[in-house]
């Protein structure tokens, strides 16, 4: 007889004291940029472009020796090890933001050391990883939302599969791209009630429901786009994408400008929603009873939450927005669907509500990780041919896997995740 | 005992009844996917109104054919000319079965011990790039060759997998997330091995990613000739079954494996590690899909790319669930997603996309999986767990 064991906290061991882990790889890290990338790295200077032609403050570019440079970072990065380190000695935890900050100098150091000799355009590099990272924030926001309420959600590839199918066949075949939008929306919101009333109402073990729901959609996209996109280009495949939005005054920002405030409407919806899921999770009665269920569902149930009804919508509202993260593949960066297009991008996003701690802004950034990943590779095979640029998309990876085991002692997820409430 | 041990106890039993209800709306649903889409049929949309029964008469043949074709592709094929052709259908299934018996006994082991091993991918990569390495960089005899290749590769995967457990073990680390960025991880690293003129880019190779043919000497030798493709893979494949049979039902080790499946505290109660044994059960999960990579990476005759790996890691999981992780299961549930596979390039002849097979083949594990969906749609009663 076997059994599959679903035990509080999914994923992750729960502890709360303050480990070494953090001190150590931060420190490994430092060394890595100060030696690797500094005293041995390449020689030759680097231009850091900060800001486009037409920007209003126009900001000159910043010359510097890769090397010195990324000397500078090393050590920058040193002295938070420094920090965390004393921090860890008080007992206390390293705050998130700091290990974000020397996250952020390390791959600025990386992008210095592949680029000696050449120029580094920085807000091209940010703002194709946040488009790239969008789809992942919302599948990760997806997932969040389901958790959060105790319901695992492995399924997150299917309906970001399914939102992007959807958006690219409705968009074309409707005219309108917001149609697009609202099918993807729908559509996968409609897979996620499956998902949650597969785990709620009939106790379907929730990891082997999302992996079969996975599998599913790619077989039936798989089979639509053969039989059908594949010969029907024009009149079943063939969307657009959103136009760019250029916001006044705010695009012409150095650096964050072009990056931040010329996308597309996926894009900004993407950063109104992030605080919202966050306002609503934690600063609304509604959220309060959420992860009451998500928590500990008798205490929740005792107080007259129903339990299965908050879980049925939270996961359907976060399938919806897992969708919209699958409409932002095709309208809103490709313009076509393809098949299984996410390519693991949910499992990423999996990856990232426990790298994020189920917090909707670190799994943002933990989203971002992985975006700068996908483009660091496109870029560096250009700049620098001859790095193996196996290891840089390897780097995400690894990071999830040291977050996972390393940091384990501080990730804590839902206490129910995973375990189906019974009503006793 | 709580309810969700019964519903899990329950998907493993799967009565007969069940299975085969299962199967059956699988493929019924498979046929109105085949249909809805196929060309002729949507040809008739036009005049359904003034004539739906075109429609229908259209949409059953193309059923008809499109399942003809999966039995001529994948065991007899009726209209061949000549025995080789004929018979080649059903060598074929058994061919590419066999990867998937031995990778889906792997993750069959996982499930028995309580593990989802969702690594297939990366685990076979690993197999893979140990088999890879030995079988063309190495001159050794016939036959050693091949079976110090074979070794390797499980030793590869199986450490893989082990270090898994092991992650699980020390840090509490969920093993669905680190297989599946080990997954990446052996991606990437295979693709740098394959990129890499001193190790393992084929000899005076292109740009391409690509490794040089196994040599002939670690190839697994054909069983019936060069006309059938069929290898020793699938005794090899039967092997590991009844291999996995002892393990789990007559060994000592298999014993702790499932008492640790069953009910971790208990076994901890009881003396036996559950940290320990998590290891054990990862490695040795790992080593079956080991074999699986040896099977894909010496069978080849040509040179590897990374994508060799065929997606065996995840249909393995599939196959697992459908088998109800014992081993006969699992040798029934690999033939018959192989057939699927074999009967494929068929079908796709006939204008009928393989593509449906894959549906077909989630759907029916999904109605395996979840009991009660199936007992709701056929008004089944609730079956009683003892």
């Amino acid at each position: 007889m076997s059994k599959l064991e679903v035990t509080p906290g999914m994923f992750s061991n729960a502890e709360v004291r303050p480990s070494w882990k953090t001190s150590i790889v931060l420190g490994a890290f430092s060394l890595l940029v100060l030696f690797a990338f500094g005293f041995f790295g390449k020689p030759g200077d680097v231009t850091y472009n900060l800001s486009n032609k037409g920007d209003i403050f126009s900001v000159p570019d910043i010359v510097v020796a890769s090397t010195f440079a990324n000397i500078v970072f090393g050590s920058l990065m040193l002295a938070i090890t420094a920090i965390s380190v004393w921090r860890t000695i008080q007992g206390k935890r390293t705050p998130s933001w700091l290990t974000l900050i020397a996250g952020l100098i390390g791959a600025t150091a990386l992008l210095g050391w592949l680029a000696a000799g050449n120029t580094v355009p920085v807000s091209f590099i940010l703002g194709s990883a946040i488009v790239l990272a969008v789809p992942i924030i919302l599948g990760g926001l997806g997932g969040l939302m389901s958790e959060r309420v105790g319901v695992v959600n492995i399924a997150i590839e299917g309906q970001l599969l399914t939102g992007a199918f959807m958006a690219a066949v409705v968009g074309t075949v409707t005219h309108n791209l917001w149609f697009g939008l609202i099918a993807a929306m729908v559509a996968s919101a409609i897979l996620s009630m499956a998902l949650a009333s597969l785990a709620i109402k009939y106790l379907v073990d929730q990891i082997i429901i999302g992996v079969l729901i996975n599998v599913l959609v790619i077989g039936i996209t798989n089979f639509l786009y053969s039989q059908w996109l594949a010969s029907a280009g024009e009149e079943a495949n063939f969307p657009g994408t959103f136009d760019i939005i250029s916001i006044p005054y705010l695009s012409g920002l150095p650096i964050i400008g072009p990056a931040l405030f010329e996308a597309r409407i996926t894009v900004y919806l993407t950063f109104i929603l992030v605080p919202l899921v966050w306002f609503v999770l934690f600063r609304t009665k509604l959220g309060l009873r959420a992860r009451a269920v998500g928590e500990h569902p008798t205490a929740a149930d005792t107080v007259g939450i129903n339990v299965g009804r908050t879980r049925f919508w939270w996961v359907t509202i976060g399938g919806a927005i897992a969708g919209l993260g699958g409409a932002a593949l095709t309208i809103g960066n490709v313009g076509a669907f393809g098949r299984e297009m996410s390519g693991g991008l949910g499992f990423i996003a999996l990856a990232v509500v426990i790298l994020g701690r189920w917090q909707p802004f670190y799994v943002s950034a933990a989203a971002l990780l992985f975006g700068f990943a996908i483009i660091l590779r496109v870029w560096a095979n250009g700049v620098a041919p001859g790095i193996p640029t196996d290891f840089i998309t390897m780097v995400p990876y690894l990071v999830t896997l040291i977050a996972v085991a390393g940091f384990a002692g501080k990730v804590r997820a839902p206490a129910a995740s995973g375990q189906p409430y019974i009503k006793g | 005992m709580s309810e969700d041990n019964k519903l899990l106890k329950e998907i493993m039993s799967g009565s007969p009844l069940r299975i085969t209800l299962s199967v059956l709306l699988g493929f019924i649903i498979g046929s109105i996917f085949m249909a809805v889409f196929n060309e002729n049929v949507v040809a008739t949309y036009a005049s359904f109104f003034s004539s739906p029964g075109t429609t229908f008469q259209v949409a059953g043949q193309t059923i008809v054919d499109g399942y003809v074709a999966l039995f001529n592709g994948s065991i007899i094929n009726l209209s061949a000319d000549n025995p080789v052709s004929m018979f080649r259908p059903i060598t074929e299934t058994l061919r590419l079965a066999a990867p998937l018996i031995m990778a889906g006994l792997g993750v069959a082991l996982g499930f028995r011990v309580g593990l989802f091993n969702v690594g297939g991918t990366g685990q076979l990569i690993m197999g893979l790039l140990g088999a890879t390495w030995i079988s063309t960089r190495f001159d050794l005899p016939w036959g050693l060759h091949m079976v110090v290749a074979l070794i390797v590769a499980i030793i590869f995967a199986g450490a893989t997998g082990g270090l898994v457990g092991f992650l699980k073990a020390k840090t509490g680390a969920h093993e669905v997330i680190v297989t599946i960025m080990l997954n990446y991880v052996a991606i990437d690293l295979f693709t740098f091995f394959l990129r890499t003129p001193s190790l393992l880019l084929e000899h005076g190779g292109g740009g391409n990613p690509k490794s040089d043919p196994p040599a002939l000497t670690a190839q697994f030798p054909r069983l019936l000739g060069d006309s059938f493709g069929l290898n020793i893979g699938i005794i090899l494949a039967i092997v590991a079954a009844v291999v996995y049979w002892w393990l789990m039902e007559r060994s000592t080790i298999g014993y702790r494996f499932r008492m640790v499946g069953h009910n971790a505290n208990a076994a901890r109660a009881a003396g036996i590690s559950v940290e320990r044994t998590y290891v054990w059960a990862m490695a040795a999960s790992a080593a079956f899909i080991g074999l699986a990579a040896a099977n894909q990476g010496l069978s080849a005759t040509s040179g590897l790319t990374s994508s060799i790996h065929a997606n065996i890691g995840f249909d393995a999981i599939t196959v697992a669930l459908l088998g109800g992780s014992r081993a006969r299961g699992v040798v029934v549930a690999g033939l018959v997603f192989g057939a699927f596979k074999a009967g494929s390039p068929t079908m796709q002849i006939l204008g009928v996309s393989p593509e449906v097979l894959g549906i077909v083949q989630a759907l029916i594990v999904l109605f395996i999986a979840a009991p009660p969906l199936i007992r709701a749609i056929f008004r089944l009663p609730k079956a009683e767990v003892k």
